[in-house]
Formats: C-alpha cells, sequence, structure tokens
C-alpha cells in the first residue's frame, strides 16, 4: 500500500515500537468489534455499546492522557495512528471526541469521573453561551459531559458541563452519527466546572481547531479504505472479458485517488507531529483543509470505480464515502481552514511563506 | 553542490535528506541553479553508483566544483514516454563502442559537457528492457552535432544530439553492458520525487501573496490558502521520498506519487494566480516581479507534466505500485 510517512526516521526509533503494538491491536479490536451488524445497527441510532466497551477497556480513549492522569501517554503522532485505524474501520462510535477532549482537560488540570466526554465547536463568551445553543455536538445527548472553549473578560478556560445541565435536540449527520443541538440550563453553567485553558493554541477558533484535528485523522483512514476497496473491486469486476482495473481510465483514476490520499495523510501526519507546539492551530488548518479537499475526490473516484454497486445500501462503500461527506464539513470545512491558511500567509507577507513551511515541518521534530 | 559525493571528489559526504532541504532553499529563494541541477541531482549519483574509477575521477571533482554541467540523454524522436524503444544503437569496437542516432529535447545540450545516454546495445528480449545500456558522452568528442529546438516563449533550452561514428571508450561505460533499463529507472526516482517538481513556480506563488496583500479578501485568502495546504502537504511527501532515497531504498512508485500531484499543484498556480489578480501577462513586465513571473510560468507550465515523464506514464506506474493488474 502507497503509504507515506512524514519522518521515516522517527518511524524507526524504539519509542514507536509500543505505539506500533498498540496500533496492531487497535486495528484487531476493531476487526473484531466493527461487525457489519454493528455499523447496520449504529445506522439505525443504536449506540453500539459492546464495539464502545471495547475500546475503553483497551483504554484507547485514554491514549493521549499523560500516563501520572492514569492515560497512556502517547505521543499526538501515535494517537493518530489509532485514529486513522478508527477511521479505517468506521467505528460508529465516538473515540476521536472522548480521546482529544479527556486528554485536554485533565492537561488543563481538570478531573473527570467515568463517561463519554466530548467536545463543541467554537470559541464562547459566557454571555453567549446562556443565550445561544451548541450547533451539532457530536454524540451529545448519550455523553456524560461536554468541552466548551470560553473567552471573555474571565479570561480562556475550558469549561466542563455535565449532562444534566444541557437539554439536546437530536440531529444526525450524513452518516447517521448523532450530532446534537445543546442548549444550556438557565443555571446549567453554575454545574460547569472551569479550567483556565493555558495551552490554548494560537487565534480565535477554540476546539475547532482540535475537532479538525481528529476529523483530519478520521478522513486519512477512511481515504485509505475507500481506496482499498475500489482497488480491490477493480481487479475482481470484469466487463468486456476483463477486469475493469486493466481499464487505463479506471487505472489512472484511482492513481489520482491514491495522490490525493497520501497527500492528505502527510497533511495529517504534519498536524500530529506539530501537536503541543506553536505551529499546531496553522498544521491543524493545513490537515483539515488538504484532508476536507481529498475526501471529496477519493470518494467520488470510489464511487464511479464501484458503479452501480457501491449505491447501494448493501455494498459497505457508503460506510466510509458518507463518513468522508459529513466528517469534510464539521469542525469547519476545506474552505473554512483555507481561509484561515491564506489569512496568515498574507498578512507575513510572500517572503515569510517559505520560512513558515520549514518550521511547520521541523516543529514536530523539535518538540 | 556536491553535498551527497564522497570528500575524496570533493563533496560533503552530506545525507541526501541535507540536499534535499539545501534544494527547497534554493528553489524557495528563486536561485539560478538550472546550470548544475542534473548533474549534481542525477548524474554523479549514477556514475559514482555504478561508473568506472576513471569516469569518475573525470567528473565528478568537477561536478562538485561545478564547472561540469550534464544533460540527460533519455528521449529520442521515437522514444518519448516509451523509453524501451531506443534506436540510438552502439556496436562494440576496438577499445570502446561505435554511436549512431539522435537523442531529442536535450535541456542544455548546447552549454553542458557531457551526456548520460540511454544506448541500445543489443536485443530487447521478452520484457523490451533487455539490450539498454547508459554512456557517458563527452561532447567535444567528435562525431557529435547539436541543433537548437525553441520552446513556445522562444527560449533555446531545448536541443537534437546527432551522432555519428562518436566513439565512447570502454570507460564511459556506466554500469554493466544490458543493464541500462534498471539504472534509468533508479535515476528516475531522484529526477521524480524532489522539490523541484513541485517548486518550480514557487516564486509565482510567493509574489502572488505579495501582490494580493496583508488584507486579503475571502476569496484571495480561501485560493492562496487552499495552495498554501497543497505545498505543505508536498513538502512532507517529498521529504519522505528523501528519506528513503537517502537510505538507499529505490521508491519508484512513490516517486512518483509525488511527481504526479506536485507538477499537478505546479500547473493550478497560475491558473488560481490569473484569476485572482487580473492583469494581462507580458515577458516585458520587468517592473511588476508578479506579472513577469506569471507570464513566464503560464510559458513553462505545460512542460510540468511533460518532463521527467509524463502525468500518463506516472499514473500508470502508480496504477500498476497500486496493486491494479
Amino acid at each position: 500500500m502507497l503509504h507515506t510517512q512524514t519522518s521515516p526516521a522517527r518511524a524507526e526509533a524504539p519509542a514507536d515500537d509500543f505505539a506500533t503494538i498498540l496500533v496492531e491491536q487497535t486495528d484487531r479490536l476493531l476487526m473484531r468489534e466493527v461487525t457489519p451488524a454493528c455499523l447496520r445497527d449504529a445506522d439505525a441510532g443504536t449506540f453500539p455499546a459492546a464495539a464502545w466497551q471495547a475500546v475503553c477497556d483497551a483504554g484507547l480513549h485514554l491514549a493521549m492522557v499523560a500516563e501520572e492522569d492514569g492515560g497512556v501517554g502517547l505521543e499526538a503522532p501515535a494517537a493518530a495512528r489509532i485514529l486513522r485505524r478508527a477511521g479505517f474501520h468506521g467505528l460508529p462510535a465516538p473515540l476521536s471526541e472522548d480521546m482529544v477532549a479527556r486528554a485536554l482537560w485533565l492537561a488543563a488540570g481538570g478531573e473527570l469521573g467515568e463517561g463519554l466526554v466530548t467536545l463543541a465547536s467554537g470559541l464562547w463568551t459566557g454571555e453567549d453561551l446562556a443565550t445561544s445553543p451548541l450547533p451539532c455536538v457530536p454524540w451529545a445527548d448519550i455523553a456524560a459531559h461536554v468541552l466548551v472553549a470560553v473567552s471573555d473578560d474571565a479570561g480562556k478556560r475550558l469549561i466542563l458541563v455535565p449532562r444534566d445541565a444541557y437539554s439536546v435536540k437530536r440531529r444526525r449527520n450524513l452518516a447517521a452519527e448523532p450530532r446534537d443541538t445543546v442548549r444550556i440550563h438557565g443555571d446549567g453553567l453554575g454545574q460547569a466546572m472551569t479550567r483556565p485553558w493555558v495551552a490554548a493554541p494560537e487565534g480565535m477558533d477554540g476546539l475547532t481547531v482540535h475537532g479538525a484535528f481528529v476529523r483530519a485523522q478520521q478522513m486519512v483512514g477512511a481515504m485509505e479504505r475507500c481506496l482499498s476497496l475500489a482497488i480491490a473491486y477493480a481487479n475482481e469486476r470484469k466487463q468486456f472479458g476483463k477486469p475493469i482495473a486493466r481499464f487505463q481510465a479506471v487505472q489512472h483514476m484511482l492513481a489520482v485517488a491514491a495522490g490525493e490520499s497520501a497527500a492528505a495523510a502527510a497533511a495529517a501526519e504534519l498536524a500530529a507531529a506539530a501537536f503541543g507546539t506553536p505551529h499546531f492551530a496553522f498544521a491543524a488548518a493545513v490537515a483539515k483543509a488538504r484532508c476536507g479537499e481529498a475526501a471529496g475526490k477519493v470518494a467520488e473516484i470510489s464511487h464511479q470505480v464501484h458503479g452501480a454497486m457501491g449505491f447501494t445500501r448493501e455494498h459497505i462503500l457508503h460506510v466510509f464515502t458518507r463518513r468522508l461527506w459529513a466528517w469534510r464539513d464539521e469542525f469547519g470545512n476545506d474552505a473554512h481552514w483555507q481561509e484561515r491558511i491564506g489569512r496568515v500567509v498574507c498578512a507575513e507577507g510572500g517572503e515569510a511563506l517559505w520560512p513558515r513551511l520549514v518550521a511547520l515541518r521541523a516543529a514536530g521534530r523539535l518538540a | 553542490m556536491g553535498l551527497t559525493l564522497p570528500k575524496v571528489y570533493g563533496g560533503h559526504e552530506r545525507s541526501s535528506l541535507e540536499r534535499f532541504v539545501v534544494t527547497e532553499e534554493m528553489l524557495a529563494a528563486g536561485a539560478p541553479c538550472g546550470a548544475h541541477w542534473i548533474a549534481d541531482r542525477q548524474s554523479a549519483p549514477q556514475i559514482l553508483r555504478h561508473g568506472t574509477e576513471e569516469a569518475k575521477a573525470l567528473v565528478i571533482p568537477r561536478i562538485c566544483a561545478g564547472t561540469c554541467y550534464f544533460g540527460i540523454g533519455m528521449s529520442e524522436p521515437d522514444s518519448g514516454s516509451d523509453l524501451a524503444a531506443v534506436r540510438t544503437k552502439a556496436v562494440r569496437t576496438d577499445g570502446g563502442w561505435l554511436l549512431n542516432g539522435q537523442k531529442i529535447w536535450t535541456t542544455n545540450g548546447h552549454r553542458v559537457h557531457y551526456l548520460l545516454a540511454l544506448v541500445r546495445t543489443g536485443d530487447a528480449g521478452d520484457d523490451r528492457h533487455g539490450g539498454l545500456t547508459q554512456f557517458l558522452i563527452d561532447l567535444e568528442a567528435p562525431g557529435i552535432e547539436i541543433r537548437p529546438i525553441l520552446d513556445i516563449a522562444g527560449h533555446h533550452e531545448f536541443n537534437e544530439v546527432f551522432f555519428t561514428d562518436h566513439f565512447v571508450p570502454d570507460r564511459f561505460v556506466i554500469g554493466d553492458v544490458g543493464n541500462g533499463w534498471d539504472m534509468v529507472t533508479q535515476e528516475l526516482a531522484f529526477e521524480r520525487s524532489g522539490p523541484d517538481r513541485f517548486m518550480s513556480d514557487y516564486r509565482l506563488l510567493a509574489a502572488l501573496v505579495d501582490r494580493i496583500g496583508a488584507d486579503p479578501g475571502p476569496r484571495e485568502a480561501v485560493e492562496t490558502g487552499r495552495l498554501v495546504s497543497h505545498l505543505a502537504a508536498l513538502t512532507a511527501m517529498s521529504g519522505s521520498v528523501a528519506g528513503m532515497l537517502g537510505a538507499g531504498q529505490i521508491p519508484n512508485v512513490e516517486a512518483a506519487l509525488v511527481k504526479d500531484v506536485g507538477t499537478a499543484f505546479e500547473r493550478d498556480i497560475p491558473e488560481v494566480a490569473r484569476r485572482l489578480i487580473p492583469i494581462e501577462p507580458s515577458l516585458d513586465a520587468t517592473d511588476d516581479p508578479y506579472g513577469e513571473a506569471l507570464a513566464d510560468v503560464m510559458l513553462r507550465a505545460p512542460s510540468f507534466t511533460l518532463r521527467g515523464g509524463t502525468r500518463e506514464i506516472l499514473r500508470s506506474m502508480i496504477a500498476r505500485g497500486l496493486g491494479l493488474r
């Protein structure tokens, strides 16, 4: 499989051995748990409790939590690999949300009990939160807490809003994943726990950056799956007396999809390497923009190669293409992030662009 | 120059990753490096790996010193993408080989000192990849005629090179006779994956950013940001292939992938630029760096997806690498 790694030197380092073992375990676990029945049930609105329990038992949701806080203490690039595998298998559960929200809250010195944690996009003022609903919060109805970023006169902070402090209007994305509208009760903010958010990334996007970061990783995994399904199908499906993989038109479409997928993976890895550095917000913007753009192309090509068969509910392709179409629009679509990148780059001027890109690529290695 | 080449020949024995970084910086700065480019990037590593001691001692110190330039002798009139169709022929003679035939699209052929040429020395065999050998060609030697081909901008970079009983001594045979196919394939991995495959018109992007100014409208910001997101991904992909080359691997398919995505990006920059800043490009616009860069790139862009392997050849290679059969 074509897969470009940002830094071969890193991949060979002994520190990555543990991560590689964990990624392989993740693969086996997801292959076992994310069955066609599990995916069908999730589509019908049933939370995959058994699969989620297995994920939690394996501690995958604790991947980015520091060891002293009871977590696995993985570096972000290794945790990102787990999220890509979750995308590859189509895990219909909130691993990415819980993983990143939990890690941010604990890193900010917060305390946390049992139950799912999700996160809301954006950076809010306390006043806004009291009056406006939080749109499209993943799995908010079944979560125990929603993590929200707040910035106003009282400073930049993270708040953890417990389930009994908000009401939910249920809504689902294109892949039938819950994206609920959350309205915090009049006295709900009083029930929320608060921590100063010292490590907030630069810019005014709040948790949108972190959501974009995890969605980029998931999209990479889903794109790799679409590509592998399309390649297998092209080799199998015969027309005019030969596999359609022999037709140059089909070969070239898939080569384009492979290029898009590889570029998206490179951008997502760049963002993972920059996690926790001053370059993270820009890197996450690059990752979400590049993955979002690639996602549309890879989904389109995968469907084209699969013909009418891939357009059926019966074939598994839609599990991944519907997620790609949903995820590319969540936590800022590609145009949103392209605009952010463009504004930063134009403000700095042409001569500053190259040094910025070099620093971005170097960020992960210096961290 | 000579960053990755041995110290004994005047090189620096640095890693290919270090050369990669220096190359990027030169391209980002718009440095004029065309003359030494091919020798430093692909000819010297080939000669070092496969050449005779005499050939190495003759050219590598001069490549390192920046006094010896190379051209590529692969394409022929009937052998462009289909490299195995090479017809320039060498026959055995006393102490060497006699060459007859023609190469074409030889960049800087009129300025360089040597070519590394792919020549037929035997039967092609069933896979069509046999019977090819690489030769070091001294362009000062007798039996060579070089004729210019002007490109669409009117510039003279391309040439035709004709061989008439041109004598190549045995010490200028590079690698084993009949093994040329594998060697050019390896050479192309160096040619295809570098930053020169997505940064040819980087200066236009930088000029575009300046021309838009510090406070872009939404459309300018979106389109510029999109290009930057592509470039950032490409620097990471290309760096990864450089690491593989440095580790002694021959990542032909990965290199093809970088070139395909990279050259699509290069072709995209002028198309985006012209829609954002409405000027009428002119090569005479020397007082306007943006206008001059746009005009120059517009007339060079078609070559980006041709040279070093056309987009179509690369996509077929990638498809094979994907396991389509």
